[in-house]
């Protein structure tokens, strides 16, 4: 069905993608709900994603954090057609079904790491493997992730064993416009195409502050050297994809009223991936830490008409909570890392918890690496920590949505992924435990109602080709 | 205007957290972990008087004048180690100005470059990790481009902002440092034999010859010569770590090992020799072709082979130390023995690095440095509770918490709206 409806998005020029992206709050221009006259490229690089065939699975008397902001004691969940098919207390099981003994475990929505540069930037971080920055240009709108990452980067598995089921893998930041992201489900496969989300909507890769400038102006002297450089060359981007908008509708117009000197303009890629993000159908993620920074791109996207669906690393977004919320502008962080250069230089380890605060506010925890990525859990867990302290309690049911709900609603896919609801995609991870603990282990890891991750048999996993044949360490279950 | 003031008032207090007066305090009910044969107490009472712990034992009876600090069971460790690296090296990131961890003097090899002068007391970065609990941590100046695979020595920081005697050296080996040894890691050794000739056999140089060190490098180098201050060497892959234990064998060197991400593959041979490994705990993934081996077992697995392990994050990059404990508590995820996980972060580096007189342990007539933790100092949800060094309490306040309460009211007001 999903492929199905990839297959006629290119037949009919409008999305899927443009379905499944809803902005929390958009303040996109009515362009954005006309039909695009932007061949939608995505279509012809589609998803060959299709969830195993499994069993139903009967999850009995665990305690479930569902990722709608309850949590459930002695409660059971049912899979069934890759689905969550029901949540309650006493389910009955399929005949057919496999039963997991709950028992003192907790289970928790698949996790999402919106911030991720596995398969981009992979191990090992050999010089033949950096694809992650086409640093030849400050805008490369041109580029899209997908076509860097390498499925068989070892990261992969190891954010499997920390309960990712899906994941944003984004172009770096060496430029203003970095180019566009992918969303992968974290299922092994040697293309990517067998890993991307179906149907997912792309991402657009924007960077703030010292990057850009460090990159270009710095490195090789040439525009922008300065952050208000930073802000000219985006707003020269998005002017000329206005242009470009404009003349393809036109185009579209005469095309459609038969005139005779209907003329395409010329295909430009870059601007095709500028033009889909005005007009929503590409999600805009950027890279910004200081809080002066963040207000001035808000301007910057009322004056072009488009939305922010999260501000990456946001190190002073407690800073500005409010703002974020009144925007319905996501801000997506680490627990504590901060001072690694001088835009870092004011994180506090309390960040997630003040955007968590604020009413409205849409935090996630992300990672940006492929240690972090192992245990998003742990970075919710110290915030949760923190922000006690400070007077900013956050019960586990809650702090669960900052890696499951709000990353897949910052994504567009929040009517499918991020939850515990029936209906939604079976993406489920069986902790030995509170998720929230330093000695908290993914037991099991369902994508689509899948096993794909079961610490006592480590070959349900299978390795990366990489590891074949070298002297890696052989996997004992703790 | 208010906050302002506040901030103001707070400076001094954090600058002279060192120099403040000792205390007289007694902690009551404690869980003392004491990192000695004495093991762990429990329902302890522990009196710091004159910054050392002058008592330790059950129904102590407080001085008159004494604070009193109810522990109701709350576990006290030793404060921790922060690892080896940049603390008080580097206030940022990517910024020279503020950063004096490598010496890029052209390639030339200069063990006598000390890098414990660069230390800053005052460094925002000591008040955010004392909070975290640490209370010791190990200078280590850094290979870079420009330098020598001897990066020169460190002292051990106290974070009051004491700097300590002993000094200890360190060595860059393996893959990612061959491009200080002329494109080759067999360089490394023959760099490494050649300056340690050159303090051997001073006689045997000429003026004209091509050398290595300078006469004070030769001192520094031959003060090591003896075995008892440390020289770190950093590396990891399996048979690089053969050869560094050959090496140090036949030249003497006591020696420890530094990154180390397949040091697990040669733990008997590791034990034997009596060497002890400082690791990161949370590298597991093949990031270069030396360490396709790396796993989260690496620790457990030292352990249970006898060999002495150290915490320490591979990143020296000194804002984020606070984590160490995190990656303690992750090695104990993946088999280690949770004991065992505490002393690589007290007991086993203040050991190697010559300082267990003052940190590591909790020790009757040791000076007070202490840690009172919320629960278990190795989970994710544990905070510091406080903090003694030299039985000076420390303030429980940084940059950060002025900057969480400045935006706390400011939160708290729109709530409120």
């Amino acid at each position: 069905m999903k492929r199905l409806c990839c297959f006629l998005a290119a037949a009919v020029l409008s999305g899927c993608a443009m379905q499944a992206a809803r902005p929390a709050k958009t303040s996109a221009p009515p362009a954005a709900q006309a039909a695009t006259p932007i061949a939608p490229a995505a279509s012809f690089y589609p998803s060959t994603y299709q969830p195993p065939a499994s069993a139903p699975t009967l999850i009995r008397n665990a305690t479930l954090l569902s990722g709608t902001g309850t949590r459930l004691e002695h409660a059971d969940l049912l899979l069934v057609d890759g689905k969550i098919s029901a949540v309650g207390a006493s389910l009955t099981a399929p005949a057919n079904a496999t039963v997991v003994d709950g028992t003192g475990r907790w289970v928790t929505p698949g996790l999402i790491d919106i911030h991720s540069h596995l398969g981009v930037y992979p191990v090992p971080a050999v010089s033949g493997n950096d694809d992650g920055n086409e640093a030849t240009s400050p805008s490369t709108a041109n580029v899209w992730a997908e076509h860097s990452v390498w499925p068989q980067d070892p990261g992969f598995r190891t954010a499997l064993a920390g309960g990712i089921t899906t994941l944003q893998i984004l172009p770096g930041s060496a430029n203003l416009i970095g180019g566009r992201s992918v969303v992968l489900k974290n299922v092994p496969s040697v293309t990517y195409q067998g890993m991307k989300f179906p149907a997912a909507p792309q991402g657009l890769k924007m960077a703030c502050g010292e990057n850009p400038k460090r990159v270009y102006g710095a490195g090789k002297k040439v525009f922008p050297s300065t952050r208000m450089g930073n802000m000219a060359g985006y707003r020269a981007q998005w002017a000329e994809a206005q242009e470009y908008l404009r003349d393809n509708i036109e185009y579209q117009k005469k095309l459609a009223t038969g005139a005779k000197d209907a003329k395409a303009p010329k295909r430009d890629l870059r601007l095709d991936t500028l033009a889909a993000a005005l007009q929503g159908q590409i999600l805009i993620h950027m890279h910004c830490y200081r809080a002066d920074e963040m207000a001035a791109v808000l301007d910057m996207s009322r004056e072009f008409g488009y939305h922010v669906a999260a501000f990456h690393h946001a190190v002073e977004a407690y800073k500005i909570s409010d703002l974020l919320a009144q925007n319905g502008v996501c801000a997506a962080m680490w627990a504590d890392w901060w001072g690694f250069k001088m835009e870092s230089y004011d994180g506090i380890p309390e960040n997630m918890a003040f955007v968590d605060a604020a009413p409205g506010g849409c935090a996630i925890v992300h990672s940006d690496s492929d240690e972090g990525i192992q245990r998003l859990n742990q970075e919710a867990a110290k915030v949760m920590a923190y922000g006690a302290r400070a007077g900013l309690d956050v019960p586990p049911e809650r702090a669960i949505r900052w890696l499951t709900a709000n990353p897949a609603k910052s994504l567009g896919l929040d009517s499918r992924t991020g939850t515990l609801e029936p209906g939604k995609m079976a993406d489920v991870v069986v902790w030995n435990g509170t998720p929230f603990s330093v000695y908290a282990l993914a037991d099991l890891v369902y994508i689509d109602g899948a096993l794909r991750y079961d610490r006592a048999h480590p070959d349900v996993a299978p390795r990366s080709d990489f590891l074949l044949g070298q002297p890696a360490a052989p996997e004992v279950t703790p | 205007m208010k906050a302002r003031r506040l901030l103001l008032a707070a400076v001094p207090v954090l600058a002279l957290a060192g120099r403040a007066a000792a205390a007289t305090v007694l902690i009551h009910d404690a869980t003392v972990h004491t990192m000695t044969s004495a093991g762990v107490l429990q329902h302890a009472d522990l009196l710091i008087r004159d910054g050392r712990v002058a008592e330790l034992g059950t129904k102590l009876a407080a001085p008159s004048g004494a604070e009193r600090i109810e522990a109701n069971g709350r576990p006290l460790t030793p404060g921790l180690f922060g690892g080896i690296g940049f603390l008080g090296i580097e206030e940022i990131g990517l910024e020279p100005a503020a950063d004096d961890y490598a010496l890029k003097l052209g390639g030339a090899m200069r063990p006598e470059f000390d890098v414990s002068s660069a230390f800053n007391p005052d460094s925002v970065v000591l008040g955010v990790s004392r909070l975290g609990g640490i209370s010791f941590a190990q200078l280590g100046p850094a290979s870079e481009a420009g330098g020598s695979i001897i990066s020169g020595q460190g002292a051990v920081v106290r974070l009051d902002g004491e700097v300590a005697a002993p000094r200890a050296l360190f060595i860059d080996a393996g893959g990612d440092a061959s491009h200080l040894s002329g494109g080759s890691r067999a360089g490394e050794f023959m760099l490494l034999s050649q300056a340690l000739t050159e303090v051997r056999t001073p006689q045997l140089l000429l003026p004209n010859d091509q050398r290595l060190l300078t006469p004070a490098g030769r001192e520094t180098l031959r003060s090591y010569l003896g075995g008892t201050h440390r020289v770190v060497v950093d590396v990891n892959r399996a048979s690089d770590i053969r050869q560094v234990l050959a090496f140090a064998r036949r030249e003497h060197l006591a020696i420890a090992l530094r990154g180390a991400d397949e040091a697990w593959r040669v733990a008997p041979e590791l034990a034997a020799a009596g060497v002890a490994v400082i690791l990161d705990p949370l590298d597991d993934l093949p990031q270069s072709f030396d360490v396709v081996g790396a796993t989260l077992e690496n620790a457990a697995r030292l352990n249970a082979a006898g060999v002495k392990v150290i915490f320490s994050f591979t990143d020296p990059e000194p804002h984020n130390i606070r984590k160490l404990r995190q990656g303690a508590g992750v090695a104990v995820a993946h088999g280690m023995p949770w004991e065992a996980a505490l002393a690589a972060l007290t007991r086993n580096p203040a050991e190697l690095f010559g300082v267990a007189d003052r940190n590591g342990s909790i020790e009757r007539g040791h000076p007070a440095d202490l840690v009172l933790w919320s629960g278990d100092p190795l989970e994710v949800t544990t905070l510091a509770d406080a903090v003694f060094i030299q039985g000076v309490p420390q303030p429980l306040r940084s940059r950060q918490t002025e900057l969480r309460d400045r935006y706390l009211q400011k939160l708290r007001a729109h709530a409120a709206r």
